[in-house]
């Protein structure tokens, strides 16, 4: 709790910025971020309990697919960038969710074709405006017309203002994630650490490696993600690992939908978020 | 992945958006579970509607199946016996069989996307983003 969030570098290229600050940090913190999600939003319960008997719908970015069992009359696909989540919600659903790896700006369905669509938490994460506004674009071209998209980001203006919005604030900041020690209770033998680096010294390290020559090190991410497997043990001592962030605000959600050629139908905010169901017209 | 979800997915890449090859996705070297799942005729029967039957007779011939009808079962009622009959072997087929393991070929540009542990990924190379 103690950990601040601190502002982006600017001009990162947008796909290097999603993988380092994004997609291999829910990689990472997925075992432990998907015990934290289990509690569904009321807005987005509702707006799941009031389709229609049997249609057909998306989630679009549905982590351990939290919300793909609220409705059992509803058919849903899930789709997620994180594996390590995905994963996670096929097995606490023993097989049942209905989820894929996909990437939500290249969504692996028909136009046109599902009655309606959520995407909770994850259009923040895109790393600039025309992205964002793509996403929804794109998630919108899968729904029929009249179909529904509700959308959640997160908001610069946070009631319990431990990030309370002041105008001219940073929008585009990491946001720390602190990785618990040990969930087990049995005793484990400890490995000996390879490297003594916070996360974030690791990955200032490989930005600047990275930033300049992108492609250079694939391999050596291989690599790490072996050891990761490996070691997933020692993935559960303390670390921080830091999440990128685009702080909605005010209107600016509203705005997006509208570039993105939908129609905003209802919206609001819940819980330190901004949300809009958007309606492909 | 169930059979169902065959019919809910294509090929990601966009310049195969267009093309009526994307979909459905040849399925090759499959390896197949049946798991016994609660039967809900109103459920298939309302999936029934929305399907893409030549989808489906696509997909189950990839995996071994030629004994479906050329045309998509009509008036079906759920609380006729003959209905329930049809009803009850649409349920094996889509919600009962899944894919754990194998590929999906787009018919179109051949792209190979894999099947692992019952998770389909549709992720790409950053070249065909
Ligand atoms: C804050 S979590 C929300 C998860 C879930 N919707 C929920 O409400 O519990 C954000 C999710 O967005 C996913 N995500 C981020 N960028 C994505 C992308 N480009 N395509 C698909 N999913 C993405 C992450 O992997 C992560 O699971
Ligand atoms: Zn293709």
């Amino acid at each position: 709790m103690s950990v601040p969030s601190i502002a982006i570098e600017k001009a990162l290229e947008p796909n290097f910025q999603e993988q380092e600050f994004v997609h291999s940090v829910y990689n990472d913190i997925a075992s432990h971020f998907s015990q934290t999600r289990y509690k569904p939003w009321p807005i987005v319960e509702d707006f799941l309990k009031t389709r229609p008997d049997y249609s057909i719908g998306l989630d679009v970015g549905c982590g351990n697919g939290k919300y793909l069992g609220v409705n059992e009359k509803l058919y849903m696909i899930g789709t997620d960038r994180s594996d390590g989540l995905i994963t996670c919600g096929h097995e606490i659903s023993k097989g049942q969710y209905n989820v894929g790896v996909a990437d939500g700006l290249n969504l692996p369905h028909e136009n046109g074709k599902f009655d309606f669509a959520i995407s909770i938490a994850v259009i923040h994460h895109f790393a600039n405006e025309d992205r964002r506004i793509e996403a929804i674009r794109h998630i919108l071209s899968k729904l029929r017309k009249g179909g529904e998209l509700l959308v959640y980001c997160w908001a610069l203006e946070q009631e319990n203002s431990r990030r309370g919005y002041k105008d001219g604030d940073e929008q585009d900041i990491l946001i720390p994630w602190v990785l618990q020690k040990k969930q087990e209770k049995k005793p484990k033998v400890k490995k000996q650490r390879k490297s003594k680096k916070t996360a974030i010294e690791n990955q200032l390290d490989s930005l600047d490696l990275k930033a300049t020559e992108p492609k250079a090190d694939e391999m050596e991410e291989t690599k790490i993600e072996e050891e990761k497997v490996q070691d997933e043990q020692k993935a559960k001592e303390e670390q921080t690992k830091y999440r990128y962030y685009h702080l909605y605000k005010k209107g600016e959600l509203h705005e997006n939908a509208i570039k993105a050629g939908g129609s905003v139908v209802r919206e609001g905010y819940e819980k330190d978020n901004w949300w809009c169901v958007i309606k492909n017209e | 992945m169930k059979f169902l979800t065959t019919n809910f997915v294509k090929c990601a890449i966009k310049t195969c958006d267009s093309s009526l090859e994307a979909f459905p996705l040849q399925y090759s070297e499959c390896e197949l579970v049946q798991e016994e799942q609660e039967f809900n005729p109103e459920f298939i029967c309302h999936m029934l509607d929305r399907l893409d039957w030549q989808a489906v007779i696509k997909v189950a011939k990839d995996l071994g199946n030629t004994s479906l009808p050329p045309n998509k079962p009509e008036d079906i009622d759920p609380i006729m016996e003959d209905s329930q009959a049809i009803l009850r072997d649409l349920h094996t087929l889509l919600v009962e069989t899944r894919i754990v393991e194998g590929k999906m070929i787009c018919r179109n540009c051949e792209h190979i996307y894999y099947i692992k542990n019952s998770i389909p990924n549709f992720l790409l190379p950053p070249h065909l983003c």
